[in-house]
């Protein structure tokens, strides 16, 4: 149909996590206020079992395109099979997720069809049938909505873990559409050669939970300590601007304006004094916990929890009273 | 080798930006303008690159007669040339619009092996510029790219670094290329005093809408198919709570809160 809503799902060679489909549950609110589906479309080699997950997690159908070139993921050749499918089926929007992956095929396709498009969104809403797209500006200070009136289909990304996650039933049966798109190696500029596993094992933008450092730690040292912690909490590390570019933590690491965008359930910031740059980064976090030994350090404005004190002696005491809490 | 890089101006990302809400316009009073700090790693891989591989670095930015400070700058790190793209008609372009005045004016410039621009910019934040400008241009596509392995300028080839969610990629591609880069894919320079000064004095060459041979239908607020319709402050945050007392009670409760929370598991 054509005001059908669509979700884009992301894969590394046929792998997805639960949040590759996290976009059907707003994609699904979408496609009933304005009375269509929730399709979803997997570009990949081997998606079977993407497909049917995408229909447990609420796709009316599955578009795929299938294809050795496709089982890595290449943005030039995912753009042209995105296009492919948006240009046959015009959906009324397609949403992809704000990642590198999702940003690159979405603004490709975007290109591919001559529109611009909305990023990194963190509210839709369906207003006398025209979608209306909210996202943070100039450090969360201030929230644009747009409406994209000239494309169709108009594409959007969307904040990772802006909306609720959608739930599973397996039940659920839909139909995968599979799609004769097919591209010549020599079609393509870009040659995917490997992958690196990175040593971090947990994603910043999808942690639950994340322990931060700034300048007050003082030191690559106070990362150990902070690591600890969120080791124990199952959480990943965060650090501020100030202490990736003193060296004390690498780039991957960074919180904030120049950094990455997280939205945690919990966010625990030691050090870090609170900086326009940093609180960019993080402020939508559900609760934040600020140690600083500056009382007046900004940071306590946007904190739930504010404690004055130092971190190295308030976290070793956190480790200890964690450990025995939690019986770890 | 022909390198060109974009530039964009900013405002300074440590400074509170205000926003005129009834105008839709920012205050730009006593802001101050600064390279966009992801542009920086782009300019010094320009230099990097041209500096391994030998060629000519042309810097080109979109924007009003301020911006040409951010080409001044990069004249002063010993870029060869600068071009500002400037129209009245390009004012109000979203990205597709300034991917196709950037596409433009790099076709103008002509025979380009390799474009380099930040990941994104800090004020549009948008992180889309890059991949929609390759695809205008039909070239390779390398976004993320936090290492520049190797050029091979004779047969056409680059390999370059991504990085990804989880790890690194790395691509072949064949040039001419758009290459986006993320901070930390180098140390950017400062530039000298003489540069400064040299900078200082060049007229920084314009190019308009018909110079780029743009249809003024299909770049800036004419062309732009995204609208605002409406820009607020968002709620504050309930105002949290400072935990006073000894350090041992102030853990115990802030450690009994947080698991309350039934995120952490046990």
């Amino acid at each position: 149909m054509a005001n059908d809503v669509w979700v884009y799902i992301e894969h590394k060679e046929g792998a997805t996590t639960p949040m590759s489909y996290e976009l059907l549950g707003i994609g699904r609110t979408l496609a009933t206020e304005l009375g269509s589906n929730v399709n979803a479309f997997i570009i990949g080699e081997q998606i079977e079992q993407a497909a049917h997950e995408a229909i447990q997690y609420g796709a009316s159908k599955v578009f795929a395109v299938e294809g050795p070139l496709f089982k890595a993921f290449n943005g030039e050749a995912y753009a042209k099979a995105s296009h492919f499918l948006l240009s046959k089926y015009q959906p009324e929007i397609v949403l992809f997720r704000a990642t590198t992956q999702g940003t690159d095929v979405a603004a490709a396709s975007a290109a591919h069809l001559g529109f611009g498009l909305c990023t990194d969104s963190i509210g839709l809403r369906v207003e006398g049938g025209q979608i209306k797209m909210t996202r943070a500006a100039f450090g969360g200070n201030y929230t644009v909505t747009v409406v994209n009136e000239k494309a169709k289909p108009q594409i959007a990304t969307i904040r990772p873990k802006a909306f609720p996650m959608p739930e599973k039933d397996d039940s659920r049966k839909g139909d995968i559409v599979k799609e004769p798109f097919t591209l010549g190696e020599s079609e393509l500029h870009t040659k995917f050669l490997e992958f690196i596993q990175s040593q971090v094992t947990i994603n910043l933008v999808e942690a639950d939970i994340i322990v931060s450092g700034g300048r007050g730690t003082g030191g690559p040292e106070g990362f150990k300590l902070l690591k600890e912690l969120a080791d124990l909490l199952g959480g990943a590390l965060g650090a501020s601007r100030a202490a990736v570019d003193s060296g004390w933590v690498p780039y991957e690491h960074q919180v904030g304006q120049t950094g990455k965008t997280v939205k945690p359930k919990i966010y625990i910031a030691c050090g870090i004094s609170g900086a326009i740059q940093h609180l960019a980064g993080m402020k939508t976090s559900d609760c934040i916990v600020a140690i600083n030994k500056d009382p007046e350090a900004p940071i306590f404005k946007s904190a739930t929890i504010g404690i004055v004190g130092d971190y190295k002696v308030i976290v070793p005491k956190l480790l200890e009273t964690f450990k025995k809490k939690l019986n770890k | 080798m022909k390198i060109v890089v974009c530039i964009k101006q900013v405002p300074d990302t440590e400074a509170e930006v205000k926003w005129d809400i009834p105008k839709g316009t920012l205050k730009r009073d006593g802001m101050n303008p600064i390279t966009n700090p992801f542009d920086e790693f782009a300019l010094e891989e320009a230099l990097l690159t041209r500096e391994k591989y030998d060629g000519e670095i042309v810097a080109i930015t979109m924007g009003p007669e301020k911006a040409s400070d951010v080409l001044r700058n990069a004249l002063a790190l010993t870029v060869n040339s600068v071009y500002r793209c400037t129209d009245e008609a390009f004012a109000g372009s979203d990205t597709y619009a300034t991917a196709s005045v950037l596409a433009a004016a790099i076709k103008k410039i002509g025979d380009v092996d390799i474009v380099f621009c930040g990941k994104q910019s800090t004020d549009g934040n948008t992180g889309v510029v890059a991949a929609e400008l390759a695809t205008l241009l039909g070239w390779s596509p390398l976004t993320y790219v936090s290492k520049v392995r190797q050029i091979d300028a004779a047969s056409k080839k680059i390999v370059v670094e991504r990085a990804v969610e989880g790890g690194t990629e790395v691509v072949e591609a064949k040039l001419p290329a758009v290459v986006s880069v993320i901070k930390g894919i180098n140390e950017p320079r400062l530039p000298n005093l003489i540069g400064i000064k040299k900078a200082a004095k060049v007229e920084i060459p314009q190019w308009n809408a018909a110079d780029l041979n743009l249809d003024k239908s299909k770049v800036g607020s004419a062309a732009a198919s995204t609208k605002v319709v409406e820009i607020a402050v968002p709620p504050p945050r309930g105002a949290g709570e400072i935990l006073k007392g000894e350090i041992d009670e102030i853990v115990n409760i802030a450690t009994d809160r947080l698991i309350d929370l039934k995120v952490i598991k046990s």
